[in-house]
This record gives structure tokens, C-alpha cells and sequence, in this order.
């Protein structure tokens, strides 16, 4: 007879010494834990409640200025720094760490009504409604780090004033010397003329933001206040495309990971992905705002593009779905005008007409800090769980609800309304017309009139 | 080893011993795989089918990886038992397996007797730590099992009917003489739980954290010892019942009567899930396997039925009583019944359920309860006479996980394992005879009606069957062609009959029930209309 039965000496199953770390024991056995898919779901319910309760998005405002920030800059070489005009014609640089002025470029006369930066984090472009595009250089990080640098300001390397009327947007090219001022026409500047070394003239209304391609340093968009969205190739003597869509364009973003899309902020409170190369479609509508966009900037992750609008919210979206993933709002901002993502897509800056930028997390319950590997791990696990069972109505209501302020709550009921009811009526209108002379119309080609090649 | 030894044609020999591992590999991972995958091939939408088959891979790939890990964090091999010989292994005595195991396993067999205070039933802590006892007569006891230590012991001086610990050692319920009380391990009484009444039979779900007692008078109740509220409270209407039983599978109760019937109920209902005829006459005990798809039952018809509990049927019939069974992690079943206990097993995997060890305790000795230690090969008999501890080779799960049970567990991990625990606590609404329904959606529900053709087709075949019927001959008189032809159109009209009345039923849906409500609702308020006569008479 062979005989055993199970037998364990304490000394295996536990640590010798205090000081040691506790043994642990693994079996993965299904029938050692019962009803794991019902714990599993709990655990996904706790998640979703968790992330709410730890939803505080808001970091901090950036006050200073005097008058409505009306655009932003981020510095690609320093993670930290950001640059606001205001209206008041005040530029500033701010620390986002210590939230606190750096240096302030004063010298405008008017608003100032776009800055940019170069890629290699020297130089700084600024026009502003004065007619005058300045260059500035920007101190080095040292000085930003010291305390008290902002007593002495510092005075514009050049300044150019055009006669024609106010500059409405500049943008610096990436790799390269040129940046692209947006006014009466487009032109085109090189950092060492003073005169602009191309101009473009495309219809006869104001452009009022211009953006360049991230991918090919040659291709920038821009929109009008006809309503135009239009391409332009600097390699080649006039424009290349256009778009005329029904409501004006604001501002544009390219998406830094595709480089041939970019999402277009419209004043009819949606958002519309292009391709630049097939641009008689919209490759996504992306709708929740309930007055007109003003400004949008991609996540350098080309996932996610936040949005600021006059409703006096910000939001985030997916860069493929059709609506918001994350709403802010505070009582005290006002509208929103400019907003960026930070360089390293974890937070979202908005500036608005309160005088105030404001410091958000990109994302809401994010736990800022250095994280533990097994706080990390329980994170990632929470938010798998969650991403399991989030087609399920308990969860997903969860976390799809956004506490919303009531005039934007009524607002956006009543653009649901109204759009009911337009859908109905359009569906009879069709229902009692000839067979095929009415065909519907996609909501992603509806609000586009034509494109001019 | 004799694919070793051939090493010398490692060409041909190599793709073969990667085969069979990957064939042992295939079977060890068959069990951390949960069942089978989705079936992907009916998806038509293309993108889900992608997600969908990553999300397979996945799973297959980390059943793979917790069947290759095994060797490293599953150290502790189980207990088996070989007869040689004409040996079986039914013979073999607790005596000759003292003799044979080492003196730390040998340690687990003793009886203690303690002759006054007797009948006693028992209950270990899920990790197969400490075990509370609790005698007849009064007297209640938790003794850390490994180290044979008397951790706490009280005289409470009435009937103790039944004993369980709640979710760890530090906390344990007594159902004495007029209520049922909890205790902390100190021994003194934390909870007086009076609504439950005199109970004769407690269990304790531990994923949800309720305590589900069955009183002397058939009623089951529900407390969350979490919160304290009474979740359930329901009659069995079956009259007094001591067999009552929780499927660790899925949470659901299980409770025998003296009708032969085994209920099995859930926190949130009134009525049972499953009624099921088990056996003419009550019965006298019943358990549930660790996999949850089969269960025991004993009769005093004589018989031990086994049950699969996915179809509702009987696997196998034993003859025998059982006043208590159990089963052990590894699905070893202990019936015990008089001073005999008898361990039946399903030894070369065929699922039938044969004579694997007995154990007879001294004459007079009378079994009150038995239960499996958890982890261990031991079995825990409590007795008229005290208790006893027999060993079982091959009976216990041999490698426990630190985060499920943890033999070894120190203070420090238990407190972490209670927060946990109690942050995993499952609603009552989670108890389910199919437990892997939770986080799916429900079926889309589609009545299927047939469509016109359909529906005609019928109608013409249950007319050709009524055609067809062959008329009896009658008597004189009766029998005239033209009755006969009557008689066939009537079977015809009797066939058309209800294909008609359906089709008249749906044309004009309940047009009279809406009249007759519209008519009351225009000539009365709501608050009168209960006084109204249906048909007012003129």
C-alpha cells in the first residue's frame, strides 16, 4: 500500500525572519473562487463609482491679466512654459508648475490676437489688431526658473506693421523659418524680412485662423470668414482647395499622429473631421457643444482633441466618436476662447474671458504624482474591468454621466428639440414628395456647400 | 522517462515530445479556460468579430500561462492512496495509515471525547484553519486546528443547535435554544438575532455576507451581517426542516423537507427557484459539490441519490442512509450515518461514484455531523460521544492561494483580506441558478409568428387529418351516407375552428374589452369605477 496525504511544515508556507516579505501562493483553479464573474462585475461597479468620486479635473487658474485672453502658445521645447495674449495687448509666459508669470512682453497697442512659437523654442511671433507682427526672443529656461525675472521686459527683436487692417492668426512653421500670418490675405514670413515673402488672396473676406500641417512643412489650412475652409501648398504659386461649408469655421487643428486629417471648430457647435485630401465628405461630425466652437487643439497623441467654446465650457473628445468624452466648466469661467493640450497630453489649458487660464487634467480622475507599481497595477485593473462590462446599462450609465449646468442642460434640450423636430420634418416633406427627388443626405455632408479644387 | 532514454535520434524524436507536451499542456489548460469560446462564426459585423477573436486569443493565451506557471507556483503535490495486491482500499484501516504517513500528518487523527456535553456539529473557517464546535448541551469551542490549541471555549448553558464562522475566524453564530447569537472569537456575544426564532440550521454565503438560518417552524431567512438587514424572510410551508444546505457555486440554498422535496431558494424571492422530488420520504441530508453542477441527497427510502444540477437528474442511485454527507474539495463524498462513515469517490473518472474508504467508530458513537477540512486530507467527524479526525488521502485541495484562503495567514493579510472582501461584496440579487449570466445582455426576445403561408399550410393539414379520420361502422340507422358526410364536415369544422377564432382574435384585438373600459371611464371618475357593475342592469 502507497499512502500519502497532504502534509506542509509551517517553516515552507512562512517567512523566516521578520524582516522578510511574506510568501504568497498562487492557484488559478476556477473552482477556488466561486462566482468570480459576479465579483468581477462589482469590482467593475466600484470602478466606474470610483472614477466619479475621484473626478476633480480642475487644477488651478493662472491670473494676471487684465483683459480676455484671447490665444495661447505652447513652447515645443519646454514642457512647462506657455504663452497667453490678452486683449489688452499683454503677452505673458507662464511657469505651468508654480502657475505663475514668468515674463511679460508688453509693446502691442491693440489685442493681441495670435501668438506662436518656433520649433526650436527661440523665438516668439506675436500680431495682434494694431496692424503689427512682432518677433520676440524667449528667455532660456534658467531664467525662467529664477525668481524675479519678470521685473525686466523684454523689447521685440523686430516689429513689422502692415497697412492693411488687423492680423487675425499666426502660425510658425514646424521645421523651418517661416510663419504664416492670417488677415486680409495669408502671408507668408521669413524670420530675417521684414517685408512678407508670399501672399495669398483667396476670396474677399478676413481669414481669421491659419494652421500648419504638422507632417508636411509646406501645407497649411486656413479658414475665413466666408465660411471657406482652404488648403494651401507654399511650394506652389496659388491656393490649392477649398471648402465652403454653411457656418463659419473658428479655428483649425491637424491631428499630429495622421497628418492629412485635420478637425475644423465651426460656429454651428459642432466640430467636423476632414481629410484634406477628399474633402467633399466629413470623416466625423462631432457634435455636444451648444454654441459656437472657438478653439481646438489635438492631444500630441492624436487620439483626443479638446475643444473650448462659447458656451463657456471646455470638452474632450475622441478623435473618432461622435460626441464628447469629458465636459468642464467652472461657475466663474466665462467664454472660452483658446485652449491647448500640454505637451504631454496629460492636462488641457484653457484661457477665457474672465482674464484667467485655467489648469486642467486631461483626464478627470487621473492621480497625479509618482504612482506605486501596485497603485499603477490597481489602476490598470480597474480600468479594464471597467472597459469589460461597460456595455452593460448599470455601468455605462455611471460613467456616462456628466453633471452639467442647467443653461447648458436646457440649451442642448432644446437643440435636441429643435433638431427633432427639423428631422420630422424633412422625413414628412420627403414621405409626401416624389419618389427620389428628396435623398437624404448625410449629417456629414449636409453642412458642406461645395468645394472648389 | 523512456523518451529520455532513446535520445539517440533527436531528429525525429524532438516534434514528438513538443507534441506531447503541448497535448499535456492542452489539458492542464482546459480547466483555466472556463469552458468553451464564443462561437465567432455567426457574427456578421466584421469588427466585432476582430475584437472579439483578440479578446479569445487573450484568454487562451493566459489559461496557457497559468497552466505552464503550475509547476512553479503550485509546489505541494495531493494525497493518494494505492492498494497493492488483492489490497483495496476500502480495507485499509486509519491504523495502517498512521503507520505509513509522517508524525505531522498522523497528528490529525485523534477522537476527543467529551461524553456530556454531546452530539456535536462543527464547521471549519474557509481556509481550513480553525474550527469551531459546538455541543448539544451547551457548549461552544474555536480551536486552531493546526497547531491543536483551544483558542476560545464557553459554556452557554442552553441548546446549541448549530454553529458557522462568518466570513473569517474572528466572528462566528450559534443557534441556541430561542435565538441565534454571534460571537467573536474572545467568546463574548456581539449580536442577539431574534427575528430569526429557534433556529436549527445556519449557513453563511461568503461572498455576499449573509446569514441564511432555517428555523424550527420551515421559515428561511436572509441577514446581510454586514449592515444588518434582514433580506429575506420567507416560508417554506413545508413544515420543520434541518436539512438545509448553500451551493458554493452559485449562493443558492438549498433546503430538504420531510415531503422527499429538495427547494432550492434565493435571497430575493418568496418562491423557490427549484422544486424538485428527491425522494419518497424526508430527507435526511444533502451537499453540494465544490463545481456546483453536482449534488447529494439521502433519503429514508434508503437511497443516496446523485444529482447533475444542470439537467435535473439523477447521475446515480447508492443504497444506504446518510444522516450527514459532504464533499471534499476534490469531490470525495463522506456519508455517515449510525457510527459508520463511509467515503465514496469517483475514482477513475467515469463519474460514478464507488466505495473508496469506511470508517467505523467505536459502538454507540452516534454521527451528528461530518465535514471535510479545507486543504487538508482530513475529515472532521462530530459525534455523540466528542469529536474525531480521520485522515482522507487525496481528499483536499493540496495548494492554496494566498488571496483566496490562506492557511498561514497573519493578521495583517486577514484585516487586507476583510477590506477586500468587503469591497467585493455581491448584492443578494446575485444569487442565480446559472451564475455566468451576470454581465451579459439579455437575449433579444423575438416572438416568432408565422407567417401567412404558413399559417395556411397548417390550417390545410389539420384539415386533411381530420378527412382522413376513419368513420366507425354504427348501428342500423345510423349509418346513412349522408350522416356520414355530415359527420366528416363536422370533424372538418372542429379542425378549422381554432385556426379561425385566432385569426378573428388578431384582426379585432380585445375590441370588447376596450369598449366596455372606454364606456366606465367616460361615465365615472377613477375613484368610482370600482363601484361600477360590469353590465348594468336596465
Amino acid at each position: 500500500m502507497k499512502v500519502k496525504v497532504i502534509s506542509r511544515s509551517t517553516d515552507e508556507f512562512t517567512r523566516e525572519r521578520s524582516k522578510d516579505l511574506q510568501r504568497v501562493f498562487h492557484n488559478f483553479d476556477p473552482n477556488l473562487r466561486s462566482q468570480e464573474k459576479a465579483v468581477e462585475y462589482v469590482r467593475a461597479l466600484n470602478a466606474a463609482k470610483l472614477e466619479k468620486v475621484f473626478a476633480r479635473p480642475f487644477i488651478g487658474a493662472l491670473d494676471g491679466h487684465i483683459d480676455a485672453v484671447t490665444c495661447m502658445a505652447k513652447n515645443p521645447n519646454n514642457l512647462k512654459g506657455i504663452f497667453s495674449g490678452s486683449a489688452d495687448g499683454d503677452i505673458r509666459l507662464w511657469d505651468l508648475a508654480t502657475r505663475r508669470t514668468v515674463c511679460q512682453f508688453t509693446g502691442h497697442q491693440g489685442a493681441v490676437q495670435g501668438v506662436t512659437v518656433s520649433t526650436d523654442g527661440r523665438m516668439l511671433v506675436s500680431c495682434g489688431s494694431d496692424s503689427s507682427v512682432k518677433l520676440w526672443s524667449i528667455p532660456d529656461e534658467t531664467v525662467m526658473d529664477t525668481e524675479g525675472s519678470s521685473s525686466d521686459s523684454p523689447k521685440p527683436l523686430a516689429d513689422y506693421v502692415r497697412t492693411n487692417p488687423n492680423f487675425r492668426a499666426v502660425d510658425h512653421q514646424w521645421d523651418g523659418n517661416l510663419f504664416a500670418t492670417a488677415g486680409a490675405q495669408v502671408d507668408i514670413w521669413d524670420h530675417n524680412r521684414s517685408q512678407p515673402v508670399n501672399s495669398f488672396e483667396w476670396g474677399i473676406d478676413t481669414v481669421v485662423s491659419v494652421r500648419f500641417n504638422p507632417g508636411e512643412p509646406n501645407i497649411l489650412a486656413t479658414s475665413a470668414s466666408d465660411r471657406s475652409i482652404a488648403v494651401y501648398d507654399l511650394r506652389m504659386s496659388s491656393p490649392a482647395r477649398k471648402l465652403i461649408m454653411q457656418t463659419r469655421t473658428n479655428s483649425i487643428a491637424w491631428n499630429p499622429r495622421e497628418p492629412m486629417n485635420f478637425t475644423a471648430a465651426n460656429e454651428d457647435c459642432n466640430c467636423y473631421s476632414y481629410d484634406a485630401r477628399k474633402l467633399d465628405e466629413a470623416k466625423c461630425v462631432h457634435k455636444d457643444h451648444v454654441s459656437a466652437v472657438m478653439d481646438i487643439d489635438y492631444s500630441p497623441t492624436g487620439r483626443e482633441f479638446v475643444t473650448g467654446s462659447y458656451d463657456r465650457t471646455v470638452r474632450i473628445f475622441e478623435y473618432n466618436a461622435g460626441h464628447s468624452r469629458e465636459i468642464y466648466h467652472t461657475k466663474r469661467m466665462q467664454r472660452v476662447f483658446c485652449v491647448k493640450f500640454s505637451s504631454d497630453a496629460t492636462y488641457v489649458i484653457s484661457g477665457s474671458d474672465d482674464t484667467n487660464l485655467r489648469l486642467w487634467k486631461a483626464k478627470a480622475s487621473e492621480q497625479l504624482g509618482v504612482l506605486l507599481p501596485r497603485e499603477r497595477k490597481q489602476h490598470e485593473y480597474r480600468e479594464a474591468v471597467k472597459n469589460r462590462y461597460k456595455h452593460l446599462p448599470e455601468v455605462k450609465r455611471i460613467v456616462r454621466h456628466r453633471h452639467l449646468p442647467k443653461p447648458i442642460y436646457k440649451a442642448s434640450a432644446l437643440r435636441r428639440t429643435m433638431q427633432d423636430a427639423e428631422r420630422r420634418k424633412e422625413d414628412r416633406r420627403r414621405a409626401h414628395s416624389a419618389p427620389g427627388s428628396m435623398p437624404k443626405e448625410s449629417v456629414r455632408k449636409r453642412r458642406i456647400i461645395k468645394e472648389i479644387e | 522517462m523512456a523518451v529520455e532514454q532513446e535520445n539517440g535520434d533527436p531528429g525525429k524524436l524532438r516534434p514528438t515530445i513538443e507534441e506531447d507536451i503541448s497535448e499535456e499542456m492542452k489539458i492542464k489548460q482546459k480547466k483555466y479556460l472556463r469552458g468553451e469560446g464564443a462561437n465567432l462564426e455567426v457574427l456578421q459585423d466584421k469588427k466585432l468579430k476582430g475584437q472579439l477573436a483578440a479578446r479569445e486569443r487573450l484568454f487562451d493565451k493566459s489559461a496557457m500561462i497559468a497552466a505552464r506557471t503550475e509547476k512553479w507556483l503550485m509546489p505541494t503535490e495531493g494525497g493518494y492512496m494505492e492498494p497493492e495486491g488483492i489490497e483495496k482500499t476500502w480495507q485499509i484501516k486509519q491504523e495502517s495509515i498512521a503507520r505509513e504517513v509522517d508524525i505531522s500528518s498522523s497528528k490529525n487523527q485523534y477522537d476527543i471525547v467529551l461524553p456530556e456535553l454531546g452530539p456535536y456539529s462543527l464547521d471549519y473557517t474557509s481556509s481550513g484553519r480553525y474550527m469551531a464546535l459546538a455541543g448539544r448541551k451547551g457548549h461552544l469551542a474555536i480551536i486552531d486546528v493546526k497547531s491543536m490549541d483551544v483558542i476560545r471555549e464557553i459554556q452557554v448553558r442552553e441548546t446549541v443547535r448549530d454553529v458557522v464562522f462568518l466570513h473569517n475566524e474572528l466572528f462566528f453564530a450559534a443557534a441556541q435554544k430561542k435565538y441565534t447569537y454571534i460571537y467573536n472569537r474572545e467568546g463574548t456575544e456581539l449580536h442577539c438575532l431574534k427575528e430569526h426564532g429557534p433556529v436549527v440550521k445556519l449557513q453563511f454565503l461568503k461572498n455576499h455576507f449573509l446569514l441564511a438560518s432555517m428555523n424550527k417552524f420551515g421559515q428561511l431567512r436572509y441577514q446581510d451581517v454586514t449592515t444588518g438587514v434582514m433580506i429575506g424572510s420567507y416560508r417554506t410551508g413545508q413544515g420543520r426542516c434541518d436539512v438545509m444546505q448553500v451551493n458554493p457555486f452559485n449562493g443558492v440554498v438549498a433546503s430538504g423537507h420531510s415531503g422527499g422535496t429538495v427547494n432550492m431558494w434565493k435571497p430575493t424571492s418568496g418562491a423557490p427557484l427549484v422544486k424538485m422530488l428527491c425522494h419518497q420520504g424526508p430527507v435526511m441530508s444533502l451537499a453540494f459539490h465544490p463545481n456546483g453542477h453536482l449534488m447529494a441527497t439521502a433519503g429514508m427510502d434508503k437511497k443516496i441519490k446523485l444529482w447533475d444540477l444542470r439537467k435535473f437528474e439523477v447521475l446515480q442511485q447508492i443504497p444506504g442512509h446518510a444522516k450527514t454527507m459532504n464533499f471534499s474539495q476534490k469531490g470525495l463524498l463522506a456519508s455517515a450515518t449510525g457510527s459508520f462513515v463511509q467515503i465514496l469517490g469517483d475514482l477513475n473518472g467515469s463519474n460514478k461514484y464507488s466505495r473508496y474508504m469506511n470508517h467505523s467508530m467505536a459502538k454507540g458513537y452516534q454521527i451528528q455531523e461530518v465535514v471535510f477540512r479545507p486543504y487538508e486530507d482530513v475529515l472532521g467527524i462530530g459525534h455523540s460521544m466528542g469529536w474525531s479526525s480521520i485522515l482522507i488521502p487525496g481528499a483536499g485541495e493540496p495548494n492554496f492561494d494566498s488571496w483566496v484562503a490562506n492557511p498561514y495567514e497573519t493578521t495583517k493579510q486577514r484585516r487586507e483580506k476583510e477590506i477586500r472582501s468587503l469591497l467585493d461584496k455581491l448584492p443578494p440579487e446575485s444569487v442565480m441558478l446559472d451564475p455566468s449570466k451576470i454581465g451579459t445582455l439579455r437575449p433579444t426576445w423575438k416572438k416568432n409568428k408565422p407567417t401567412k403561408l404558413e399559417r395556411e399550410a397548417e390550417l390545410e393539414a389539420a384539415v386533411a387529418a381530420a378527412k382522413s379520420i376513419p368513420l366507425k361502422n354504427k348501428t342500423k340507422g345510423k349509418n346513412k351516407p349522408s350522416k356520414k358526410l355530415k359527420k366528416k364536415y363536422e370533424a372538418v369544422d372542429r379542425a378549422k375552428r381554432p385556426f379561425l377564432e385566432k385569426q378573428i382574435e388578431e384582426e379585432n384585438p380585445s375590441k370588447k374589452k376596450m369598449k366596455t373600459e372606454s364606456v366606465v371611464d367616460d361615465e365615472l371618475p377613477k375613484s368610482l369605477q370600482r363601484f361600477a357593475r360590469k353590465k348594468p342592469a336596465t
